[in-house]
């Protein structure tokens, strides 16, 4: 387990035992005085473990040895075959598409791609798709829906590429129209984050039914970077930033806006991939088995009912 | 004897007839003419000399795109429960008050049944002056009731985009409204009720990439800056300076991703004419 978890679990029952105490306290008010304080010392130290663990967690998000998605296609899944293109424009390395199997039956799989050395990251884009790897993730997905195949897709990516021709070729365009589609497939989709989910770009393939994330992965509407030199001006606060956002998978269950955490092993999934796949191969294989389950109009409706619910407000 | 009979007295100036200049002029940002205030409201905020789209709030929107009366404000008293309790600088929940005192909402959009051109619509406005139009959980909310109450009663849905995009300070709560609006979208569309996104001067990020580009008809104003990220991230991404124009109207336009560039004057009669032809038969 996370340390940083086991240190907050710690830090509650230390709490518990300070409140029973003043239960015992009576009226010495200086009794109660000297309990407040370690109280709030409490409080202090439980702040700083959450701005550690945030960023912490960012960094193992972003770990260079963490696996991406083309190992858990070959430890998690059969017979890969890569489908390129979106018939309009071109090919983008940043998001891979294929047909597989997962325990013998055919599906879908989608995801961003991070390259592991120089000449492949730059090859990958960093994992920051263009338009056209949104409109090929869109086109396979209907292909999936055509042959009733469920789809899975796996989400690492710093953001959608912010680009000159990506603005040109309509990025924004190409997300937005992903967002309503998925909405509406009559197939299930489970969405795995392994690592980065970056904003509006992780979102494009994350309309699903099922929303897991990794332990130590992170989902935002921003970078903490981003969001420091924006609401501090200063981008040595991200620190600060990653906890203020509440990215990290505990953090996103608790606002429900994902269903489900996958377990990592040892130091993050970089220490042991293999284990890292077989937690992840697991929580596919159970979500995948309830929403079998279902039939497509009961899938899209729980699927809208979901997102339609994300979102608290006041009304007077 | 005095050479007058009158003895003078002080000459008063009474407090009424001081003459006030302070706002009844405006500078327009693109030709830098001064303009007399009276002229821009008579001429729909656009500059009389070059035809620069000022921005607007929302209930000047509302007054040009709706027939005059019978207009019914709904969902007004949304109001932000601060999620994350965010705090940078500032805390979000006293920009929050802020905002609403300076603008007079509870939160970036307004929505309103009407008519135009004598045909029932729902318009849902955003308000820019509210924390830059961001897209919290409340636009998301109100602007899917919109959608919801366009699905039920089968009127035609107009949303006019005016923010930087997803709300940063409710984290990633904001970025799920853009699932949620786009949901919503699917179904006004299985409805076949028909969706005008009327893009203006700013239209950014998460809105751009969600609702504002899935229009059956996606109208902007002429200049307004339409994206998805914004002209600082790209120039430090790509380390070069934006060509003139780029990211504007009239480029969408000629990249295919807009409908149609409109005036402001011509705005109202378009979408009339639209709905015209996408009236359910």
């Amino acid at each position: 387990m996370d340390p940083s978890i086991k240190a907050q679990q710690n830090l509650e029952s230390l709490e518990k035992q300070i409140e029973r105490l003043k239960g015992f306290a009576g009226g010495n008010q200086d009794a109660i005085d000297q309990l407040q304080g370690l109280l709030e010392k409490v409080e202090a130290i439980r702040g700083q473990i959450s701005v550690m663990s945030a960023w912490k967690r960012t960094e193992l998000a972003r770990h260079p040895q963490r696996p991406y998605t083309l190992e858990y296609i070959e430890k998690i899944f059969t017979h890969w075959s890569e489908i390129h293109g979106d018939r309009a424009y071109g090919d983008d390395p940043a998001i891979l598409c294929g047909m597989a199997r997962f325990l013998g039956e055919d599906v879908m799989v989608i995801g961003h791609q991070k390259g592991k050395d120089t000449k492949m990251k730059v090859y990958r884009n960093f994992g920051m798709p263009n338009p056209e790897g949104y409109r090929k993730a869109l086109r396979t997905m209907k292909l999936a829906e055509k042959f009733k195949r469920p789809i899975f897709t796996f989400v690492d990516t710093p953001g959608a590429y912010p680009g000159l021709g990506a603005e040109e070729r309509g990025q924004a365009e190409a997300i937005a129209r992903n967002l309503r589609e998925m909405a509406r497939l009559r197939v299930p989709i489970v969405t795995t984050i392994t690592g980065e989910g970056g904003s509006g770009g992780a979102l494009a393939i994350a309309v699903a039914d099922r929303v897991l994330m990794m332990e130590n992965s992170v989902y935002s509407v921003i970078s903490p970077e981003g969001c420091a030199s924006i609401m501090w001006r200063d981008a040595t606060k991200k620190e600060v930033a990653a906890q203020a956002l509440k990215i990290t998978a505990p953090e996103m269950k608790e606002l429900g806006l994902i269903d489900d955490i996958i377990p990592e092993p040892g130091d993050g999934a970089h220490s042991d991939p293999d284990t890292a796949a077989e937690n992840v191969a697991e929580a596919l294989a159970r979500h995948l088995h309830d929403l079998k389950s279902k039939s497509a109009e009961q899938l899209v409706d729980e699927r809208y009912t979901k997102f339609r619910n994300m979102g608290q407000f006041f009304t007077e | 004897m005095a050479w007058f009979k009158r003895t003078s007295t002080d000459v008063e100036a009474s407090d009424e007839k001081r003459v006030k200049t302070e706002g009844l002029w405006e500078k327009c940002e693109n030709c830098r003419q001064i303009i007399w205030k009276k002229d821009l409201d008579a001429n729909f905020n656009v500059c009389p000399k070059c035809d620069q789209h000022f921005r607007i709030d929302a209930d000047t929107r509302i007054s040009i795109l709706l027939d005059e009366g019978e207009a019914e404000v709904f969902d007004e008293r949304l109001r932000s429960t601060d999620p994350l309790h965010f705090t940078d600088t500032k805390r979000y929940a006293d920009r929050l008050r802020a905002a609403t005192k300076s603008t007079g909402r509870q939160d970036a959009i307004v929505n309103v049944q009407g008519k135009m051109d004598g045909k029932p619509v729902v318009l849902s406005v955003m308000e820019y002056a509210f924390i830059g139009g961001s897209m919290g959980a409340v636009v998301g909310e109100v602007i899917t009731r919109a959608i919801e109450r366009g699905i039920k009663k089968k009127l035609p849905v107009i949303v006019v985009s005016a923010s930087g995009g997803a709300r940063m300070m409710e984290g990633a709560v904001s970025l799920m409204q853009m699932a949620k609006i786009s949901a919503a979208l699917a179904r006004l569309d299985e409805a076949g009720v028909p969706y005008i996104s009327v893009l203006t001067d700013p239209t950014t990020g998460g809105v751009t990439a969600s609702y504002a580009m899935l229009g059956d008809l996606n109208i902007a104003e002429p200049g307004a800056l339409i994206g998805f990220a914004g002209p600082r991230v790209i120039e430090q991404t790509i380390r070069q300076k934006l060509p003139e124009g780029f990211q504007r109207s009239e480029f969408l336009l000629q990249k295919g991703f807009l409908d149609a560039v409109v005036h402001r004057k011509e705005m109202k009669s378009y979408i009339s004419r639209a709905l015209d032809f996408m009236r359910v038969q």
